[in-house]
This record gives C-alpha cells, structure tokens and sequence, in this order.
C-alpha cells in the first residue's frame, strides 16, 4: 500500500497541553462525523455527506501551521478542514440543517462550508476546482506584500484533473505562498488511484512541476504537523510552493449512497489498525503523556460540544422562501 | 471650431478599452490585468499594446495558456482583495475556463450565504466575421447570459467600450465584458471628460415608429444600416441597443414594442435557446396584445461557423437580410 519510502514516522517530543489539543480535535471530528451519519440517517441532513473519518490527522495535524491571517480553501469532505480551522461545530451542524444559521445560511450544505473570520474558502465539490482559486488568493498576497500562506486541501482523484495541472504549474511560475495538501486515501470516488495515474508516486509528480515536494503518512499526526510546520515555514520564507502527500485512508463509504463495491472489507480493516485516533492515544499512553481520565474528559468535551451543535442547529430558523433570490449578487457597492 | 469638436474626441474601440485600463490602472493599485499573450505581445487584438512598458509584468501578466488556471486565480486574486481584469482571446476558449466562471465566480457569493463576493472582471473577444472557422467565431454571450450570479455586458459603441468596463470595475460582482472582435477597429467619439457608464438600461440609439429592431454589438450597426435603408423606403424602424445581456433591461424594449407594434431581434449567436429567445419570449409574456404581427427573430445559422467567406455571410445576420424581414413584417398586414 505504501510502496514510497519517504513517509517519516514523527519521534518528536510533544507537551500534555499539546496532546490534549490534537486528540481533542481529532476527537471532536471524529464524533462530530459519526454524529452527522447518524443524523443523515434520521433525515435531519440530506444531499451529499462526505464522511472525513479516517482522515482527521491530515486536517488537524495541518491547520497548526497556519496562523488566523492565513486562508484554507478545501473540498466537499471538509468538515474536518472547517471544524480543525475553528469554524464552530453549531455553525457546520446548522449549516447541514439546512438553518440560516449555518455558516453559508442553508445555501451551501455539507459540501460547501464557508466561514470569512477564519478565511475559510470553502468547500469545493467541483474536484480540482478549488486549485485555480487558491493559486490566486496567494497571488493577491504576494501582489499586496501580505506574508500570508493559502494552504489548498485536494484529493489525489484531483491530480487527474487540468485544473491540477495549471494551479501547480502557476504557483511554481510564479512562486506564490501555496500550501499544496494532497489527501491520498487512494479512492476517487471508487476508482482507485493505480486505475488513474501513470505515475502513482504524487510527490514525484508535483516535483515535475518544480515544487518541493513530500509525502508523509497522514495516520500519523504528529507526522503530518511536522511536515505542515516545515512546509509552511518554506512557504513564508517566500520560497515558493510546497506540496504534501498525506497518504490516508477514508473509513467510511464515499457518500452516504456508496455500497462501497470496489475494496475489499479486509482492506479496510487492515486501515483501521493505522486509524490515527486510536494509535495516538496508544503512542500518548505509551509514553505515559496522557492517561484514560484524561482521554475521557476530552471525549466528554467532544461529546458536549456536538451534543450543543444539535441542539443549535435543531433551533434554528428556516430562512424565509421570500429571501430565495438574495445572494445572487452583492446589495452593497464596493469602492 | 464648434462646440461638438471642443468637448468630443474620436478614437477606436480597441483604444476606448486600452484607455480605459490603463485610466483604471492608474487610478487603482490592486487593479491588474492578466491573460495570455497580455504584454509582451501587446494583447491578441493589440488591446494590451504599450501598457507593459507604463505597468510592468506584475500588473501586466503574461499567463501561460491556462485558462481555467488563471481564469479561477483571477476570482482568487479579487477574494484576496485585488481588483483583476482577466482577458481571455476569444469566447470559445473562454469554455475551457467554464468550470471556473459558472461554478466557481457565479457561485461563490450564494454558496457561502453572502460571505464571500468576487470582484472580478473578464474580457473577451467574441463573434464572427474575419473567417477564423468553428473554434474561433462563436458568440456566446447569450448562452453565458443564461447563469445567474454573473453580469454580461456587450459594448457596442467606443462610449460603451471605455465606460462599461470602469463601471465593471466598480461592480461588487463577476463581469463579462464580451467585446466583438469586427469592432476593435471602429472610430466613434466620446465625451472628453467620459467617466463610467450606466450598465443597468438598454439603449434606443435610433427613433422610429414602426418597427423595434433589437439587437446588440456588432449587429447594432447592421441594424443601424438597414434602417437608414428602410428610411428611404419610408419605414422608420427604432433600434434598441440591449448593451448588458444579464440583467435584461425588459422595459426599454417592451416600451418600443408598446409604439411600434412589431418586434424583430438581430443575434449573431445561434438562433435556439439564445438571448433572442428570452426576448422574444418576454414580448409574448408581457407585450403580447400590443403585437400586429408575430416577433421575429434573424439569428446566426445553426452550424458550426464555417471558413469560406460565403458561408460565414450565410451563417450571419446581414444588412439585407434585415432590410428584407422588415418590409416583410410591416407590410404583413396591408
């Protein structure tokens, strides 16, 4: 599965506050997630429902390279993205509520979660689509003198895509702040990544195009955050773009309406022993960084935060059908 | 010397846009322009030429052909808080960046619930007329006039071509500015002192109380010339000029139809599903008792544009044409 041998296995040092602050979020994303199955289940959610479990050490393990000033443009499974960014659960929740209290007013849904105090760009459900978007707010950046990283989170389905091969080839032209965070969890939809790349090895690829460029085992949360910490670093030492592979693994099906027909169930089991959750409570236990009361106060924060999120979005308010029309196009006038 | 001479100047449409860059350039910082072949080759249809030595190749960029690459950085760029103006070569490569326009530009702003507005302005050449065959000659306006969350704007006089395209810059929102390639040569005048124009209003650029011929760019002028014909005959034909294809100003032409009584649109771009249809069908829902005969429609010829001269006439609408349906339509009832 991992024929590359670049993936490090991260031997840092890591502090109790720190800990509690990863599993705490990788936990918050985990439940939040499985909550939201269960809540699409219930019919409360509808549409499309990209689940990020499995995943959650890419997200997290990233988003503590990026300072607030920085800006995040993501896919359609972005809850993790949005919820490890500080967007509020009640908000994403409301928001897959269909409530105008959701951060795009029930306009956007699960696959399209904005937020403007975090400059969260989106969810992009046009695969690569958000790639093109993000070569230009780093170029707004560059062009104003802001030190400002624009950290684009896509999918290795996305690699096939033009829309890849332009953004790469633009942010290496034209050295622009991009942080490239490919999240290969081997399946574009159900395709798997060998059944659409001639060349599989995606650092490799983006190495082509000039870019500095890494992969890391993207179960592995501290992993992940030292790769993000040192690219980012690059990035705002304006040395141009650098591109991540973090090699993952979704747990669950692609959407709620895939019967998963395209990868063994032994496969994923074989996943699930790497899940990044519970191998880093066992390295945190193991090294005696955090023990059992502690790991259960923090799903007891989790549990209480999403347990609020529900019940925010369930009090929410349908925006009036009169208001149908609005945001098509800006009321106000810009100078 | 005359007043007219005094407070009017005469220039082409290519240097009515130029001028209008570099005028907007001047005045804002964060405006830049952006496309392939911009500077150093001084734009495909000279429009760019000079600019790059007076901005340099920051605000003057030279894009590698990559239009959906730079196309969705432009929409990037004005989220980030520049004003961009992203010059495309002709509206049929303009589709290789569709994905960006209609699911990304028009998008975004209801998408995110009113968080996020895209400030962006794209430029492109448009339509037939230099034999340049089926991936060069198309108009496609009206089809991108179908998407909401974008303004589609279509120049037609040098007034409209230096003005529209400040007033662009000024809208809160994504603008097409589709400019018609047979244009860039023509000489019109404008007000020395010319600023932004209005883009909300079509515009009546001939009176006349027995037909209402619509139309926009470069068949404005066909238009234009089959009524001069039409005159010596005795049919005054009032011609309105849409300019801004999204948001459709209805009233000014609905308002003709209410005197004139019959309705001919002129469309370059092809006859089904397109702009022409819509206004068509918006005299049948609102003007429809007013009507002394049926609207008619001259569109372009549903067929790829073809190369031998000929055939792309064929494929047009042209002046005769139009003087032709006229007499027919308003002699139908005698």
């Amino acid at each position: 599965m991992n024929e590359e041998s670049t993936i490090k296995k991260a031997e840092q040092e890591i502090s109790r506050e720190h800990a509690m602050h990863l599993l705490g979020r990788m936990l918050l994303i985990r439940r939040f997630e499985e909550k939201s199955a269960e809540l699409y289940s219930a019919m409360k959610i509808r549409g499309f429902l990209h689940l990020y479990i499995g995943e959650e050490a890419v997200a997290v393990g990233v988003m503590e390279a990026l300072s607030p000033e920085d800006a995040v443009v993501s896919t359609y499974r972005e809850h993790g993205h949005a919820l490890a960014r500080g967007v509020s659960a009640g908000s994403i929740m409301a928001e897959m509520y269909g409530k105008q209290e959701g951060c795009s007013r029930g306009r956007g849904g699960s696959m399209h979660l904005f937020d403007d105090k975090t400059r969260f760009y989106g969810g992009n459900a046009i695969v690569g689509g958000g790639l093109p978007l993000t070569v230009g707010l780093a170029l707004a950046d560059k062009m104003q003198g802001k030190n400002q990283v624009t950290c684009c989170f896509f999918g290795e389905g996305a690699v096939a895509e033009g829309e890849f091969h332009e953004s790469l080839n633009l942010a290496a032209l034209w050295k622009l702040p991009v942080l490239f965070v490919c999240e290969n969890n081997l399946y574009a939809m159900g395709t798997a990544l060998k059944l659409s790349e001639s060349v599989t090895n995606l650092a490799k690829k983006a190495g082509g195009y000039n870019i500095t460029a890494e992969a890391v085992d993207g179960m592995d949360i501290l992993a992940v955050e030292a790769a993000a910490v040192k690219a980012a670093a690059e990035v705002r030492a304006g040395n141009g773009p650098y591109f991540i592979e973090c090699k993952t693994y979704r747990f669950r099906a692609h959407s709620m309406f895939d019967p998963e027909l395209y990868r063994g169930k032994a496969e994923v089991e074989e996943w699930k022993k790497r899940g990044p959750v519970v191998n880093f409570i066992q390295l945190l236990k193991d090294r005696e960084i955090l023990n059992d009361a502690d790991i259960y106060e923090l799903e007891k924060k989790a549990e209480e935060e999403i347990f609020k999120a529900v019940a925010f979005a369930e009090a929410g308010t349908l925006e009036p059908v009169e208001e149908l029309t609005r945001f098509v196009y800006s009321k106000r006038s810009i100078s | 010397m005359n007043g007219k001479t005094e407070t009017m100047r005469q220039l082409t449409y290519r240097e009515a846009v130029r001028e209008a860059i570099r005028e907007a350039m001047q005045k804002d910082d964060r405006i830049f322009l952006m496309g392939e072949d911009v500077g150093r080759y001084g734009g495909c249809f000279a429009v760019s030429k000079g600019l790059l030595e007076e901005f340099g190749p920051e605000r003057i960029r030279d894009t590698p052909l990559s239009e959906a690459g730079f196309v969705g950085a432009g929409i990037g760029a004005a989220l980030g808080g520049m004003r961009p103006i992203v010059e495309i070569m002709t509206v049929n490569f303009s589709l290789l960046a569709a994905d960006q326009i209609l699911n990304t530009a028009a998008t975004f702003l209801h998408m995110s619930g009113g968080l996020f507005n895209v400030p962006i302005v794209i430029r492109m050449a448009t339509g037939g007329g230099k034999q340049l065959a089926a991936q060069h000659s198309h108009s496609l306006e009206g089809w991108y006039a179908h998407i909401p969350g974008i303004k589609v704007l279509t120049p037609g006089t040098v007034e409209d071509a230096r003005g529209m395209l400040w007033t662009a810059l000024e809208d809160p929102d994504p603008v097409l500015i589709f400019e018609n390639n047979t244009l860039y040569n023509m000489k019109g005048e404008v007000p020395v002192n010319a600023g932004p124009v209005e883009i909300e209003r079509a515009r009546v650029r001939r009176s006349g109380a027995d037909i209402t011929i619509i139309t926009y760019g470069a068949c404005l002028f066909k238009s234009l010339d089959a009524a001069k014909i039409l005159a010596q005959e005795g049919i005054e034909a009032e011609v309105i000029d849409l300019r801004t294809l999204r948001p459709l100003d209805s009233e000014t032409f609905l308002n003709s139809v209410a005197k004139t009584h019959r309705a001919l649109i002129v469309d370059e771009g092809w006859r089904s599903g397109g702009i022409s249809a819509e206004v068509s069908a918006r005299i049948m829902e609102k003007a429809f008792y007013e009507l002394d005969s049926p609207v008619e429609r001259i569109c372009g010829a549903e067929v790829p544009m073809p190369y031998a001269k000929h055939l792309e006439e064929a494929a047009m609408p042209q002046v005769e044409t139009i003087v032709k349906t006229v007499k027919r339509m308003v002699h139908s009832n005698d």
